[in-house]
């Protein structure tokens, strides 16, 4: 495999009038080519501005970290992200290397343009085709990500679609430009069950045609389960866990891993009660010192959890934990 | 008609009329519920799940009498009272707001930013005129909060100063205070971090148990329902396909589309994929139902009957309903 992606001690934060606040704190992770990389956490954890930073997406007030290294890997070269300064310099990483695709389908597409002519726009950018081709290949695509009579769906506009579909064309028009990095933002959170179940399958289907690297960003670990290869927990803008998808999810480390897991209602097991995960998760004002999980934590270790705050160490050659207790009692 | 029966609704529909339609033919109208026969028992969790635009809400409004009835009947009786909602007088339903009671879906929004936690408790006991002094009011809202798992101290302040989880607490406590029989809980963990709802959860049925309330629980997360409800109605496009007590559902589910809300849960075990029954296609819309059943145009065992005939809710002793022409020779 090849590399695609290296994000290094990536800290992000923004200025806000009740002060400064840390979204991300000190995350660094790695993406391959044709990998797909699960990030979970809850609202609030920082998972969205941390995959929106690999393409400098976040509002005026972002500051980023003096140590924040993100290079993304192309077979041209590699592209430092950090240096990229204005939004022209950009243009070669957004929607053109990387392509976004968000959570709110009717919100993301422009509602007085058509369909069309925002899928025909962008290739027109990021592309060398003509408007007649860029038609074409966009009704192709419409067509290959399981839209009927995709030339009529074409002309019409995102309120004229469903739920379901608008999803399908988002996707379409995401990798048209057929992108190195997809940024799947809760893509399939505003869908049905059941449809969420057609666009999972849509979403494997097209990695493996197109080869390309996925961050598919979710706060449902069976989503996670069935979609990912890797996943990374993060927790108040910190990453807490990460590792092979079946090393996480079948032998999760961090207690906030293991929380999240037991609070889940699973259909096997309808005898055991559903255990919380107690208190709220605290405000990124008030970030607690040491671990951010401690005043949450059930396996709290005191005055080293609350002072010390933890780094990774090895569970298994494809798992890494940043907890106290594993540095404590070694390879737990 | 046995006694412990609290709702009891007869081929209740709603249609809504839509604007527009040809020049002489009629209105065009949504079917948001059609021909629902219902009974909800005296202190059951009961269950109404569907995907979206199936309706659920459009029932759960109508048995709180804050949705037309547009045909058929909805009797409320407790030991007090017996009320048809289709006929009920001014009185009569000022008295029936103070027996029943719903919790929205989203705690960001239901609750006035300009009044304190206090102040939004108290409001059902003010308009309603239920307590006679403001001591009387301050023991209630006291009460109640404290149920709910409120600081007395959080009282005083206002909702931006709480997280998702304690504002729904907030929520739950404001629709308790004027002690109701009959609460519909619309959607109420479903803006919730997974931490969070197993908490809220566990406090609804906790609540419901001590008060001996009956709750109507809308939903469309299945395994979420499984775990807190007794029994369980299915909709689709404004029918009911299915109605058991929860274990007979999720063991021995009889309707192909239970079946197939089922099997499109993500399962957490990331090598159980593939095996999943998968719907093809989405919900049709309720102006232009397809005829026949109304899950014909995704079923993937329709035949030809189906097309054509709209099956009926058949009943068995065990309380186990399914609408559906072929469950029979499926089941085998």
């Amino acid at each position: 495999m090849t590399r695609l992606l290296d994000v290094e001690n990536l800290t992000l934060q923004f200025d806000t009038d009740e002060g400064r606040i840390t979204a991300v704190d000190d995350v660094s992770f790695t993406l391959e080519a044709g990998e797909v990389m699960g990030l979970v956490g809850e609202s609030g954890s920082g998972k969205s501005v941390t995959a929106k930073s690999v393409m400098k997406l976040n509002p005026s007030n972002a500051i980023y970290g003096d140590k924040t290294k993100i290079m993304l890997h192309l077979e041209s070269g590699s592209i430092d992200i950090m240096s990229l300064k204005s939004s022209k310099d950009l243009q070669v990483v957004r929607g053109g290397a990387i392509s976004l695709i968000f959570q709110e389908p009717m919100a993301s597409f422009a509602p007085a343009i058509t369909i069309g002519n925002q899928m025909v726009e962008q290739l027109m950018i990021h592309t060398s085709m003509n408007s007649k081709q860029a038609q074409e290949f966009s009704i192709e695509m419409l067509d290959r990500v399981g839209i009927s009579d995709a030339s009529t769906r074409f002309k019409q506009y995102a309120f004229e679609l469903s739920g379901g579909m608008r999803q399908r064309a988002m996707i379409a028009m995401a990798l048209s430009t057929k992108p190195k990095l997809l940024i799947a933002d809760e893509p399939t959170t505003a869908l049905d069950v059941t449809i969420q179940a057609q666009v999972i399958d849509l979403m494997k289907d097209l990695v493996k045609e197109f080869g390309m690297g996925i961050i598919f960003i979710t706060h449902d670990l069976g989503v996670i389960a069935q979609t990912a290869d890797k996943v990374a927990v993060m927790y108040l803008g910190r990453l807490v866990e990460q590792g092979a998808v079946r090393d996480v999810i079948r032998n999760p480390a961090h207690p906030y891993t293991k929380g999240l897991l037991a609070a889940l209602p699973s259909l096997d097991d309808l005898d055991t009660p559903l255990t919380p995960i107690p208190g709220d998760i605290p405000s990124p004002l008030e970030r607690p010192p040491g671990c951010v999980f401690n005043t949450r934590c059930s396996a709290n270790l005191g005055a080293r959890c609350s002072s010390e705050i933890p780094g990774f160490s090895p569970v298994s050659d494809s798992h890494t934990v940043a907890c106290h207790l594993y540095n404590e009692e070694g390879a737990k | 008609m046995s006694d412990d029966v609290l709702i009891r609704a007869r081929d209740l529909s709603v249609h809504y009329p839509l604007s527009g339609g040809g020049l002489f033919g009629p209105k065009p109208v949504v079917k948001a519920v059609e021909g629902v026969n219902l009974d909800i028992a005296k202190g059951s969790f009961f269950g109404l799940v569907g995907e979206s635009g199936s309706g659920k809400t459009t029932l759960g409004r109508a048995c709180l009498k804050a949705a037309p009835i547009t045909r058929g009947t909805v009797q409320y009786t407790d030991d007090e009272v017996d009320y048809q909602l289709t006929t009920i007088d001014k009185v009569q339903l000022k008295d029936y707001r103070s027996r029943s009671q719903l919790i929205f879906q989203d705690p960001y929004a239901a609750l006035s930013p300009r009044m304190t936690v206090r102040d939004i408790i108290a409001e059902p006991l003010e308009v309603m005129g239920l307590t006679k002094s403001r001591e009387e009011t301050d023991e209630r809202v006291r009460e109640i909060a404290e149920k709910c798992r409120l600081n007395l101290e959080h009282l005083r302040r206002f909702p931006h100063a709480f997280s998702g989880g304690q504002r729904q607490r907030i929520s739950i406590a404001r629709a308790l205070v004027s002690k109701p029989h009959f609460v519909v809980a619309d959607e109420s963990v479903a803006a919730l971090d997974v931490s969070i709802q197993a908490d809220v959860l566990n406090l609804l049925k906790e609540i419901q148990q001590e008060m001996g309330l009956t709750f109507l629980f809308i939903s469309h997360d299945l395994s979420v329902v499984a775990h807190v409800c007794d029994h369980v109605a299915v909709m689709y496009l404004g029918r009911l396909v299915e109605t058991a007590p929860t274990r007979e559902l999720f063991n021995a589910p009889r309707h192909p589309y239970t079946k197939a809300l089922l099997s499109a849960i993500p399962s957490l075990d990331p090598d159980d994929a593939g095996k999943a029954q998968k719907l093809e296609g989405e919900i049709p819309s309720p102006t232009n139902p397809p005829p026949g059943c109304k899950f014909q145009t995704r079923c993937p065992f329709a035949i030809d009957i189906c097309r054509v005939d709209e099956p009926k809710l058949e009943h068995s002793s065990s309380g186990h309903e399914v609408a559906c022409h072929r469950w029979q020779e499926l089941m085998d």
